[in-house]
Protein backbone atom coordinates (compact mmCIF):
# COMPACT_ATOMS: atom_id res chain seq x y z
CA UNK A 1 0.00 0.00 0.00
CA UNK A 2 2.41 2.71 1.39
CA UNK A 3 4.62 1.85 -1.85
CA UNK A 4 2.45 3.08 -3.98
CA UNK A 5 1.70 6.44 -2.60
CA UNK A 6 5.83 6.64 -1.99
CA UNK A 7 7.68 9.44 -4.13
CA UNK A 8 9.91 8.24 -6.61
CA UNK A 9 13.05 8.75 -3.89
CA UNK A 10 11.12 7.45 -1.36
CA UNK A 11 10.36 4.33 -3.16
CA UNK A 12 14.05 3.98 -4.26
CA UNK A 13 15.55 4.45 -1.13
CA UNK A 14 13.35 1.51 -0.16
CA UNK A 15 14.28 -0.54 -2.41
CA UNK A 16 17.78 0.04 -2.02
CA UNK A 17 17.31 -0.45 2.15
CA UNK A 18 15.92 -3.67 0.75
CA UNK A 19 18.42 -4.82 -1.36
CA UNK A 20 20.89 -4.21 0.81
CA UNK A 21 19.03 -6.21 3.76
CA UNK A 22 18.97 -8.96 1.15
CA UNK A 23 22.76 -9.01 0.33
CA UNK A 24 23.19 -9.69 4.09
CA UNK A 25 20.66 -12.31 4.35
CA UNK A 26 22.90 -14.16 1.37
CA UNK A 27 26.46 -12.97 2.24
CA UNK A 28 25.49 -14.65 5.42
CA UNK A 29 24.26 -17.90 4.16
CA UNK A 30 27.31 -17.60 1.45
CA UNK A 31 29.35 -19.33 3.73
CA UNK A 32 27.12 -22.23 4.30
CA UNK A 33 26.87 -22.76 0.35
CA UNK A 34 30.28 -23.04 0.62
CA UNK A 35 30.41 -26.31 2.27
CA UNK A 36 27.93 -27.62 -1.17
CA UNK A 37 30.66 -26.70 -3.91
CA UNK A 38 29.27 -28.68 -6.78
CA UNK A 39 26.16 -26.39 -6.33
CA UNK A 40 28.09 -22.97 -6.89
CA UNK A 41 30.56 -25.18 -9.39
CA UNK A 42 27.05 -25.44 -11.91
CA UNK A 43 26.25 -22.04 -11.35
CA UNK A 44 30.13 -20.65 -12.24
CA UNK A 45 29.37 -22.97 -15.60
CA UNK A 46 25.71 -21.29 -15.87
CA UNK A 47 26.50 -17.90 -15.98
CA UNK A 48 30.08 -18.11 -16.93
CA UNK A 49 31.21 -20.81 -19.29
CA UNK A 50 27.67 -20.05 -21.29
CA UNK A 51 28.45 -16.31 -21.19
CA UNK A 52 31.88 -17.22 -23.15
CA UNK A 53 30.97 -17.38 -26.59
CA UNK A 54 29.27 -14.10 -27.07
CA UNK A 55 31.91 -12.47 -24.09
CA UNK A 56 34.80 -13.75 -27.03
CA UNK A 57 32.99 -12.17 -29.70
CA UNK A 58 32.26 -8.69 -28.26
CA UNK A 59 35.87 -8.59 -26.90
CA UNK A 60 37.42 -9.55 -30.34
CA UNK A 61 35.08 -6.97 -32.11
CA UNK A 62 36.01 -4.27 -29.65
CA UNK A 63 39.58 -4.84 -29.50
CA UNK A 64 39.35 -4.43 -33.60
CA UNK A 65 37.37 -1.30 -33.33
CA UNK A 66 39.92 -0.03 -30.87
CA UNK A 67 42.90 -1.04 -32.98
CA UNK A 68 41.47 0.67 -35.88
CA UNK A 69 40.20 3.78 -34.41
CA UNK A 70 43.43 4.09 -32.09
CA UNK A 71 45.65 3.26 -35.22
CA UNK A 72 43.96 6.74 -36.69
CA UNK A 73 44.39 8.54 -34.02
CA UNK A 74 48.13 7.65 -32.96
CA UNK A 75 49.33 8.17 -36.58
CA UNK A 76 48.45 11.95 -36.46
CA UNK A 77 50.86 12.42 -34.08
CA UNK A 78 53.64 9.56 -35.70
CA UNK A 79 52.84 7.19 -32.48
CA UNK A 80 51.26 4.63 -34.24
CA UNK A 81 53.46 2.28 -32.33
CA UNK A 82 51.79 2.80 -29.17
CA UNK A 83 49.01 1.65 -29.98
CA UNK A 84 49.07 -2.06 -27.79
CA UNK A 85 49.60 0.34 -24.75
CA UNK A 86 46.24 2.37 -25.68
CA UNK A 87 44.39 -1.05 -26.28
CA UNK A 88 45.72 -2.84 -23.18
CA UNK A 89 45.34 -0.10 -20.90
CA UNK A 90 41.79 0.74 -22.29
CA UNK A 91 40.93 -3.01 -22.15
CA UNK A 92 42.28 -3.46 -19.20
CA UNK A 93 41.15 -1.08 -17.32
CA UNK A 94 37.78 0.21 -18.74
CA UNK A 95 36.27 -1.89 -21.46
CA UNK A 96 37.04 -5.64 -20.51
CA UNK A 97 35.30 -5.20 -17.06
CA UNK A 98 32.33 -2.17 -18.18
CA UNK A 99 31.56 -4.15 -21.29
CA UNK A 100 32.00 -7.84 -19.89
CA UNK A 101 29.56 -6.63 -17.02
CA UNK A 102 27.12 -4.92 -19.46
CA UNK A 103 27.14 -8.50 -21.07
CA UNK A 104 26.88 -10.22 -18.14
CA UNK A 105 24.03 -8.34 -17.11
CA UNK A 106 22.42 -9.07 -20.49
CA UNK A 107 22.84 -12.78 -20.62
CA UNK A 108 23.35 -14.47 -17.56
CA UNK A 109 21.80 -11.71 -15.71
CA UNK A 110 18.57 -12.23 -16.84
CA UNK A 111 18.53 -15.95 -17.07
CA UNK A 112 19.36 -15.64 -12.96
CA UNK A 113 16.50 -13.21 -12.65
CA UNK A 114 14.17 -15.50 -15.30
CA UNK A 115 15.20 -18.40 -13.61
CA UNK A 116 14.83 -17.24 -9.75
CA UNK A 117 11.06 -15.73 -11.05
CA UNK A 118 9.82 -18.86 -12.77
CA UNK A 119 10.93 -21.16 -9.81
CA UNK A 120 9.30 -18.82 -7.61
CA UNK A 121 5.88 -18.66 -9.82
CA UNK A 122 6.13 -22.61 -10.32
CA UNK A 123 6.03 -23.11 -6.27
CA UNK A 124 9.32 -24.75 -6.42
CA UNK A 125 11.14 -22.23 -3.90
CA UNK A 126 7.86 -22.51 -1.46
CA UNK A 127 8.10 -26.69 -1.90
CA UNK A 128 12.10 -25.80 -0.49
CA UNK A 129 10.67 -24.18 2.25
CA UNK A 130 8.33 -27.14 2.71
CA UNK A 131 11.33 -29.84 2.70
CA UNK A 132 12.51 -27.95 5.83
CA UNK A 133 15.00 -26.23 2.96
CA UNK A 134 16.21 -22.71 2.86
CA UNK A 135 16.15 -21.61 -0.55
CA UNK A 136 17.97 -18.36 -0.02
CA UNK A 137 21.05 -20.85 1.08
CA UNK A 138 19.96 -23.57 -1.30
CA UNK A 139 18.94 -21.42 -4.54
CA UNK A 140 19.90 -17.82 -4.00
CA UNK A 141 23.92 -18.18 -2.10
CA UNK A 142 25.05 -20.82 -5.33
CA UNK A 143 24.25 -18.70 -7.80
CA UNK A 144 25.34 -15.57 -6.17
CA UNK A 145 28.99 -16.62 -5.74
CA UNK A 146 28.68 -18.61 -8.91
CA UNK A 147 28.32 -14.57 -10.45
CA UNK A 148 31.56 -13.31 -8.40
CA UNK A 149 33.44 -15.64 -9.58
CA UNK A 150 32.19 -15.63 -13.35
CA UNK A 151 32.89 -12.15 -13.62
CA UNK A 152 36.61 -11.90 -12.75
CA UNK A 153 37.47 -14.51 -15.62
CA UNK A 154 35.00 -13.35 -18.06
CA UNK A 155 36.57 -10.00 -18.15
CA UNK A 156 40.32 -11.40 -18.38
CA UNK A 157 39.11 -13.51 -21.12
CA UNK A 158 37.04 -9.95 -23.01
CA UNK A 159 40.25 -8.33 -22.28
CA UNK A 160 42.59 -11.30 -23.64
CA UNK A 161 40.55 -11.19 -26.79
CA UNK A 162 39.87 -7.82 -27.13
CA UNK A 163 43.95 -7.27 -27.13
CA UNK A 164 44.44 -10.22 -29.80
CA UNK A 165 41.52 -8.12 -31.96
CA UNK A 166 43.42 -5.05 -31.57
CA UNK A 167 46.53 -6.64 -32.36
CA UNK A 168 45.07 -8.13 -35.63
CA UNK A 169 43.85 -4.67 -37.09
CA UNK A 170 47.39 -2.85 -35.48
CA UNK A 171 49.99 -5.22 -36.58
CA UNK A 172 48.11 -7.70 -39.29
CA UNK A 173 46.18 -5.12 -41.10
CA UNK A 174 47.59 -1.62 -40.50
CA UNK A 175 51.16 -2.61 -40.42
CA UNK A 176 52.42 -1.79 -36.91
CA UNK A 177 55.37 -3.03 -35.97
CA UNK A 178 55.04 -6.09 -33.77
CA UNK A 179 57.79 -5.72 -31.60
CA UNK A 180 57.21 -2.49 -30.84
CA UNK A 181 53.37 -3.18 -30.28
CA UNK A 182 54.56 -5.95 -27.25
CA UNK A 183 56.88 -4.28 -26.15
CA UNK A 184 55.17 -1.00 -25.36
CA UNK A 185 52.35 -2.87 -23.98
CA UNK A 186 54.75 -4.90 -21.82
CA UNK A 187 56.61 -1.72 -20.58
CA UNK A 188 53.49 0.23 -19.94
CA UNK A 189 51.04 -2.04 -18.45
CA UNK A 190 52.24 -2.56 -14.88
CA UNK A 191 49.72 -4.84 -11.63
CA UNK A 192 48.29 -2.16 -10.58
CA UNK A 193 46.27 -1.64 -14.22
CA UNK A 194 45.66 -5.12 -13.57
CA UNK A 195 44.40 -5.08 -10.05
CA UNK A 196 42.08 -2.30 -11.52
CA UNK A 197 40.62 -4.68 -13.82
CA UNK A 198 40.45 -7.06 -11.30
CA UNK A 199 38.82 -5.30 -8.83
CA UNK A 200 36.30 -3.68 -11.36
CA UNK A 201 35.15 -6.34 -12.58
CA UNK A 202 34.74 -8.31 -9.00
CA UNK A 203 32.79 -5.25 -8.35
CA UNK A 204 30.43 -5.27 -10.90
CA UNK A 205 30.49 -8.93 -10.78
CA UNK A 206 28.97 -8.47 -6.62
CA UNK A 207 26.18 -5.69 -8.03
CA UNK A 208 25.42 -7.65 -11.16
CA UNK A 209 25.03 -10.81 -9.42
CA UNK A 210 23.14 -9.49 -6.48
CA UNK A 211 20.51 -7.26 -8.87
CA UNK A 212 19.76 -10.59 -10.70
CA UNK A 213 19.01 -12.94 -7.64
CA UNK A 214 17.04 -9.93 -5.63
CA UNK A 215 14.85 -9.23 -8.60
CA UNK A 216 14.39 -12.67 -9.85
CA UNK A 217 13.52 -13.63 -5.71
CA UNK A 218 11.36 -10.70 -5.31
CA UNK A 219 9.38 -11.01 -8.74
CA UNK A 220 5.66 -11.19 -9.10
CA UNK A 221 5.13 -14.93 -9.58
CA UNK A 222 3.23 -14.08 -12.89
CA UNK A 223 4.47 -14.06 -16.53
CA UNK A 224 4.10 -10.30 -16.37
CA UNK A 225 5.91 -9.97 -12.91
CA UNK A 226 8.80 -11.96 -13.99
CA UNK A 227 9.03 -10.10 -17.64
CA UNK A 228 9.11 -6.93 -15.91
CA UNK A 229 11.98 -8.34 -12.62
CA UNK A 230 13.93 -9.33 -15.94
CA UNK A 231 13.98 -6.24 -17.64
CA UNK A 232 14.42 -4.65 -13.95
CA UNK A 233 17.45 -6.56 -13.93
CA UNK A 234 19.32 -4.73 -17.30
CA UNK A 235 17.99 -1.31 -16.48
CA UNK A 236 19.45 -1.38 -12.93
CA UNK A 237 22.52 -3.20 -13.17
CA UNK A 238 23.59 -1.51 -16.83
CA UNK A 239 23.23 1.93 -14.83
CA UNK A 240 24.66 0.49 -11.45
CA UNK A 241 27.96 -0.55 -13.63
CA UNK A 242 28.39 2.72 -14.87
CA UNK A 243 28.11 4.61 -11.79
CA UNK A 244 30.11 2.19 -9.92
CA UNK A 245 32.62 2.34 -13.20
CA UNK A 246 32.95 6.20 -13.00
CA UNK A 247 33.88 5.85 -8.77
CA UNK A 248 36.11 3.56 -9.14
CA UNK A 249 37.93 5.08 -11.38
CA UNK A 250 37.67 7.88 -9.35
CA UNK A 251 39.21 6.15 -6.51
CA UNK A 252 41.98 5.01 -8.13
CA UNK A 253 42.75 8.12 -9.85
CA UNK A 254 42.97 9.40 -6.45
CA UNK A 255 45.32 6.61 -5.19
CA UNK A 256 47.51 7.24 -7.82
CA UNK B 1 -1.41 -52.94 -9.46
CA UNK B 2 0.25 -50.45 -6.42
CA UNK B 3 2.69 -51.94 -4.20
CA UNK B 4 2.95 -50.91 -0.57
CA UNK B 5 4.60 -54.04 1.06
CA UNK B 6 7.68 -51.82 1.72
CA UNK B 7 5.65 -49.43 4.10
CA UNK B 8 3.75 -52.11 5.62
CA UNK B 9 5.99 -53.03 8.89
CA UNK B 10 3.24 -53.01 11.70
CA UNK B 11 3.82 -50.40 14.56
CA UNK B 12 6.75 -48.74 12.97
CA UNK B 13 7.17 -45.25 13.92
CA UNK B 14 10.47 -44.61 13.11
CA UNK B 15 10.52 -42.31 10.50
CA UNK B 16 13.41 -40.43 8.86
CA UNK B 17 12.09 -37.46 9.86
CA UNK B 18 12.89 -38.40 13.33
CA UNK B 19 16.56 -39.09 12.28
CA UNK B 20 18.81 -36.85 13.78
CA UNK B 21 19.64 -34.05 11.66
CA UNK B 22 22.74 -32.14 10.65
CA UNK B 23 20.47 -29.07 12.55
CA UNK B 24 18.30 -31.09 13.52
CA UNK B 25 15.74 -30.30 17.23
CA UNK B 26 13.94 -32.33 18.76
CA UNK B 27 10.42 -33.05 17.83
CA UNK B 28 7.78 -31.55 19.91
CA UNK B 29 5.83 -34.45 21.86
CA UNK B 30 2.08 -34.95 20.45
CA UNK B 31 -1.09 -33.48 21.74
CA UNK B 32 -3.46 -35.80 22.20
CA UNK B 33 -5.66 -36.85 19.03
CA UNK B 34 -5.58 -33.86 17.19
CA UNK B 35 -2.72 -33.12 15.12
CA UNK B 36 -3.90 -29.88 13.60
CA UNK B 37 -6.35 -27.51 15.38
CA UNK B 38 -7.19 -24.78 14.34
CA UNK B 39 -9.36 -22.53 16.66
CA UNK B 40 -11.39 -19.05 16.09
CA UNK B 41 -8.64 -18.00 13.40
CA UNK B 42 -8.97 -14.63 11.69
CA UNK B 43 -7.47 -13.76 8.81
CA UNK B 44 -7.72 -10.57 6.09
CA UNK B 45 -5.29 -9.62 3.05
CA UNK B 46 -5.24 -6.38 1.99
CA UNK B 47 -8.64 -5.27 4.06
CA UNK B 48 -10.47 -8.50 2.46
CA UNK B 49 -11.52 -11.15 5.45
CA UNK B 50 -10.41 -14.64 4.35
CA UNK B 51 -11.46 -16.36 8.02
CA UNK B 52 -13.44 -15.29 10.64
CA UNK B 53 -13.46 -17.51 13.37
CA UNK B 54 -12.22 -20.46 11.69
CA UNK B 55 -12.66 -23.64 13.42
CA UNK B 56 -10.71 -26.99 12.40
CA UNK B 57 -9.45 -30.31 13.72
CA UNK B 58 -7.31 -32.69 12.20
CA UNK B 59 -7.07 -35.71 13.68
CA UNK B 60 -4.01 -38.54 13.80
CA UNK B 61 -4.89 -41.15 11.35
CA UNK B 62 -7.37 -40.11 9.43
CA UNK B 63 -7.79 -37.68 6.05
CA UNK B 64 -9.46 -35.12 7.00
CA UNK B 65 -10.75 -32.75 3.76
CA UNK B 66 -10.79 -28.99 3.04
CA UNK B 67 -13.95 -28.15 0.95
CA UNK B 68 -14.93 -25.11 -0.27
CA UNK B 69 -15.77 -23.07 -3.35
CA UNK B 70 -12.63 -21.06 -5.11
CA UNK B 71 -11.62 -18.23 -3.33
CA UNK B 72 -12.34 -19.42 0.14
CA UNK B 73 -9.27 -19.71 1.35
CA UNK B 74 -8.41 -23.48 1.28
CA UNK B 75 -4.70 -22.97 0.31
CA UNK B 76 -4.55 -19.86 2.99
CA UNK B 77 -5.61 -22.19 5.36
CA UNK B 78 -2.67 -24.76 4.57
CA UNK B 79 -0.10 -21.25 4.44
CA UNK B 80 -1.41 -20.63 8.02
CA UNK B 81 -1.28 -24.37 9.12
CA UNK B 82 2.70 -24.79 7.60
CA UNK B 83 3.65 -21.26 9.21
CA UNK B 84 3.78 -19.70 5.56
CA UNK B 85 1.17 -17.37 6.77
CA UNK B 86 0.67 -15.74 10.12
CA UNK B 87 -3.62 -15.27 11.19
CA UNK B 88 -4.13 -12.50 12.43
CA UNK B 89 -5.91 -13.52 15.98
CA UNK B 90 -6.63 -16.76 16.97
CA UNK B 91 -4.72 -19.97 17.40
CA UNK B 92 -3.18 -22.42 14.71
CA UNK B 93 -1.72 -25.45 16.08
CA UNK B 94 0.61 -28.07 15.16
CA UNK B 95 1.40 -30.83 17.25
CA UNK B 96 0.15 -28.71 20.27
CA UNK B 97 2.27 -26.10 18.68
CA UNK B 98 1.63 -22.58 18.22
CA UNK B 99 2.68 -22.36 14.81
CA UNK B 100 3.03 -18.54 14.79
CA UNK B 101 5.17 -18.70 17.92
CA UNK B 102 7.70 -21.07 16.48
CA UNK B 103 11.61 -19.29 15.30
CA UNK B 104 12.55 -20.50 11.83
CA UNK B 105 14.47 -23.26 13.36
CA UNK B 106 11.61 -24.24 15.29
CA UNK B 107 9.63 -23.99 12.07
CA UNK B 108 11.92 -25.73 9.69
CA UNK B 109 11.78 -28.49 12.65
CA UNK B 110 7.86 -29.11 12.42
CA UNK B 111 7.78 -28.79 8.52
CA UNK B 112 10.62 -31.71 8.35
CA UNK B 113 7.01 -33.75 10.37
CA UNK B 114 5.17 -33.10 7.18
CA UNK B 115 5.26 -33.31 3.27
CA UNK B 116 3.15 -31.51 1.19
CA UNK B 117 2.05 -32.21 -2.38
CA UNK B 118 1.33 -28.75 -4.53
CA UNK B 119 -1.27 -28.14 -7.53
CA UNK B 120 1.87 -28.02 -9.95
CA UNK B 121 3.76 -30.84 -8.10
CA UNK B 122 6.57 -27.71 -8.04
CA UNK B 123 8.80 -30.25 -8.75
CA UNK B 124 12.42 -28.47 -9.49
CA UNK B 125 13.13 -28.01 -13.31
CA UNK B 126 16.83 -28.41 -13.50
CA UNK B 127 16.86 -31.91 -11.68
CA UNK B 128 15.24 -34.99 -12.72
CA UNK B 129 12.97 -37.50 -11.27
CA UNK B 130 15.60 -39.29 -9.12
CA UNK B 131 16.98 -36.18 -7.93
CA UNK B 132 13.85 -34.56 -6.89
CA UNK B 133 12.72 -37.90 -5.02
CA UNK B 134 16.61 -37.77 -3.12
CA UNK B 135 16.03 -33.99 -2.41
CA UNK B 136 14.97 -34.01 0.50
CA UNK B 137 16.99 -36.92 1.89
CA UNK B 138 20.18 -35.13 0.58
CA UNK B 139 19.53 -31.75 2.40
CA UNK B 140 18.58 -33.66 5.91
CA UNK B 141 20.62 -36.90 6.13
CA UNK B 142 24.27 -38.12 5.61
CA UNK B 143 22.85 -41.28 4.19
CA UNK B 144 25.47 -43.01 2.41
CA UNK B 145 24.72 -43.00 -1.82
CA UNK B 146 23.48 -46.78 -1.69
CA UNK B 147 20.64 -45.95 0.80
CA UNK B 148 19.34 -43.08 -0.68
CA UNK B 149 19.04 -45.32 -3.82
CA UNK B 150 17.25 -47.66 -2.11
CA UNK B 151 14.83 -45.35 -0.48
CA UNK B 152 13.95 -43.02 -3.95
CA UNK B 153 13.48 -46.29 -5.70
CA UNK B 154 11.37 -47.81 -3.12
CA UNK B 155 9.17 -44.30 -3.24
CA UNK B 156 8.93 -44.29 -6.97
CA UNK B 157 8.04 -47.93 -6.64
CA UNK B 158 5.09 -47.14 -4.57
CA UNK B 159 3.83 -44.30 -7.12
CA UNK B 160 4.48 -46.52 -10.07
CA UNK B 161 7.35 -44.74 -11.47
CA UNK B 162 10.11 -46.32 -10.92
CA UNK B 163 11.08 -46.48 -14.91
CA UNK B 164 10.92 -43.23 -15.01
CA UNK B 165 13.31 -42.18 -12.70
CA UNK B 166 15.91 -40.48 -15.08
CA UNK B 167 12.90 -38.34 -16.70
CA UNK B 168 13.17 -34.53 -16.32
CA UNK B 169 9.85 -32.73 -14.95
CA UNK B 170 9.14 -31.55 -18.57
CA UNK B 171 9.37 -35.35 -19.87
CA UNK B 172 6.43 -35.79 -17.34
CA UNK B 173 2.57 -35.61 -17.93
CA UNK B 174 0.75 -33.42 -15.00
CA UNK B 175 -0.80 -36.45 -13.53
CA UNK B 176 2.61 -38.52 -13.72
CA UNK B 177 4.65 -34.70 -12.26
CA UNK B 178 2.21 -35.00 -9.19
CA UNK B 179 2.98 -38.74 -8.54
CA UNK B 180 6.41 -38.05 -8.25
CA UNK B 181 6.12 -35.13 -5.75
CA UNK B 182 3.60 -37.33 -3.69
CA UNK B 183 6.90 -40.02 -4.07
CA UNK B 184 9.00 -36.30 -2.79
CA UNK B 185 6.32 -35.94 -0.11
CA UNK B 186 7.03 -39.15 2.02
CA UNK B 187 10.60 -39.65 1.36
CA UNK B 188 11.27 -38.24 4.91
CA UNK B 189 8.46 -41.23 6.06
CA UNK B 190 6.42 -37.23 7.17
CA UNK B 191 3.97 -37.46 10.18
CA UNK B 192 1.20 -35.39 8.00
CA UNK B 193 0.49 -35.32 4.57
CA UNK B 194 -0.96 -31.90 2.79
CA UNK B 195 -2.28 -32.41 -0.33
CA UNK B 196 -3.66 -28.94 -2.18
CA UNK B 197 -5.90 -29.08 -4.83
CA UNK B 198 -4.59 -33.04 -5.76
CA UNK B 199 -7.33 -33.25 -8.66
CA UNK B 200 -7.13 -30.19 -10.64
CA UNK B 201 -6.25 -30.78 -14.22
CA UNK B 202 -6.18 -34.90 -14.19
CA UNK B 203 -7.40 -36.97 -16.40
CA UNK B 204 -10.30 -39.71 -14.97
CA UNK B 205 -7.71 -42.60 -14.75
CA UNK B 206 -4.82 -40.02 -13.12
CA UNK B 207 -7.48 -38.47 -10.89
CA UNK B 208 -8.00 -42.59 -9.53
CA UNK B 209 -4.56 -43.17 -9.02
CA UNK B 210 -3.95 -40.13 -6.81
CA UNK B 211 -6.75 -40.84 -5.29
CA UNK B 212 -6.03 -44.30 -4.33
CA UNK B 213 -2.39 -43.18 -3.30
CA UNK B 214 -3.72 -40.70 -1.01
CA UNK B 215 -6.04 -43.52 0.98
CA UNK B 216 -3.58 -46.15 0.61
CA UNK B 217 -0.20 -44.39 1.66
CA UNK B 218 -2.70 -43.33 4.72
CA UNK B 219 -3.59 -47.00 5.89
CA UNK B 220 0.14 -48.32 5.25
CA UNK B 221 1.97 -45.00 6.46
CA UNK B 222 -0.48 -45.00 9.19
CA UNK B 223 -0.19 -40.90 9.03
CA UNK B 224 -2.78 -37.93 8.75
CA UNK B 225 -3.48 -36.34 5.60
CA UNK B 226 -4.93 -33.07 4.91
CA UNK B 227 -6.38 -32.66 1.57
CA UNK B 228 -7.95 -29.39 -0.03
CA UNK B 229 -9.89 -29.58 -2.79
CA UNK B 230 -13.29 -28.69 -4.12
CA UNK B 231 -13.43 -32.65 -6.18
CA UNK B 232 -16.78 -33.63 -4.24
CA UNK B 233 -16.85 -36.99 -5.52
CA UNK B 234 -13.43 -37.80 -5.36
CA UNK B 235 -12.92 -36.97 -1.93
CA UNK B 236 -16.18 -38.52 -0.87
CA UNK B 237 -14.56 -41.67 -1.63
CA UNK B 238 -11.64 -41.44 0.48
CA UNK B 239 -12.34 -38.54 3.65
CA UNK B 240 -12.63 -39.64 6.91
CA UNK B 241 -13.83 -36.03 8.03
CA UNK B 242 -14.38 -32.91 6.17
CA UNK B 243 -14.84 -29.70 6.56
CA UNK B 244 -17.05 -27.28 4.28
CA UNK B 245 -15.69 -23.53 4.38
CA UNK B 246 -17.36 -20.92 3.39
CA UNK B 247 -17.49 -17.01 3.81
CA UNK B 248 -14.86 -17.49 6.31
CA UNK B 249 -15.84 -19.66 8.43
CA UNK B 250 -17.08 -23.67 8.72
CA UNK B 251 -20.54 -24.08 7.24
CA UNK B 252 -20.55 -27.86 7.90
CA UNK B 253 -18.79 -30.79 8.87
CA UNK B 254 -18.83 -33.93 9.18
CA UNK B 255 -18.44 -37.19 7.63
CA UNK B 256 -18.70 -36.75 3.25
CA UNK B 257 -22.27 -38.68 4.14
CA UNK B 258 -23.45 -36.15 6.08
CA UNK B 259 -22.61 -33.18 4.22
CA UNK B 260 -24.31 -35.20 1.20
CA UNK B 261 -27.46 -35.23 3.78
CA UNK B 262 -27.49 -31.54 4.81
CA UNK B 263 -30.53 -29.47 4.51
CA UNK B 264 -28.43 -26.39 4.74
CA UNK B 265 -28.49 -24.04 1.31
CA UNK B 266 -24.86 -23.58 1.73
CA UNK B 267 -24.03 -26.96 1.39
CA UNK B 268 -26.55 -28.26 -0.99
CA UNK B 269 -25.26 -25.56 -3.43
CA UNK B 270 -21.74 -27.01 -3.17
CA UNK B 271 -22.76 -30.43 -3.30
CA UNK B 272 -24.91 -30.58 -6.10
CA UNK B 273 -22.95 -27.81 -8.00
CA UNK B 274 -25.84 -25.57 -8.21
CA UNK B 275 -24.86 -22.20 -10.31
CA UNK B 276 -27.19 -20.25 -7.96
CA UNK B 277 -27.55 -19.54 -4.13
CA UNK B 278 -25.88 -18.61 -1.64
CA UNK B 279 -22.82 -18.09 -3.71
CA UNK B 280 -23.86 -16.01 -6.24
CA UNK B 281 -23.69 -16.53 -9.65
CA UNK B 282 -23.25 -12.71 -10.84
CA UNK B 283 -20.69 -10.45 -9.72
CA UNK B 284 -22.61 -7.35 -8.02
CA UNK B 285 -23.34 -5.25 -10.75
CA UNK B 286 -25.92 -2.31 -11.02
CA UNK B 287 -29.07 -3.29 -12.61
CA UNK B 288 -29.29 -4.86 -15.98
CA UNK B 289 -31.82 -2.61 -17.87
CA UNK B 290 -30.46 0.45 -16.41
CA UNK B 291 -26.75 -0.18 -17.13
CA UNK B 292 -27.97 -0.93 -20.39
CA UNK B 293 -29.76 2.00 -21.27
CA UNK B 294 -27.02 3.70 -19.87
CA UNK B 295 -25.05 2.30 -22.21
CA UNK B 296 -27.31 3.75 -25.38
CA UNK B 297 -27.45 7.30 -24.20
Amino acid sequence: MSAQVDSLPVAWLRRLGSMSLFFVQVCARSFSALAKPGLIVRQIYNAGARSLVIVMLSGLFVGMVLGLLGFDTLQRFGSEDSLGVLAALGMLKVLGPVLTALLFAGRAGTSLTSEIGLMKSTDQLTAMQMMAVDPLRHVIAPRFLGGIVAMPLLAATFSVIGLFGAQLIGVQQMGVDAGAFWSQTQNAVDLRDVTEGIVKSLVFGVACSLIAVYEGYHSEPTPEGVGLATTRTVVTSSVMVLLLNYLLTAAFLTKS
Amino acid sequence: MLSFAAFQHPGRRERLSDFPSKDANPSPAPAGDAVIEVRDAHYSIGGRKIFDGLDITARRGRITAFMGPSGTGKTTLLRLITGQSTADSGSVKAWGQEVSRLSSPELFSLRRRMGMLFQNGALLTDEDVYENVAFPLRAHTKLPESLIRQLVLTKLQAVGLRGAARLMPSELSGGMARRVALARAIVMDPDLLIYDEPFVGLDPISMGVICRLIKQLNDALGITSIVVSHDVQELSTIADDSFLLSGGRVVAKGTPAELHESKLPEVRQFMEGLADGPVPFHYPAPDLVKDLLEDEA
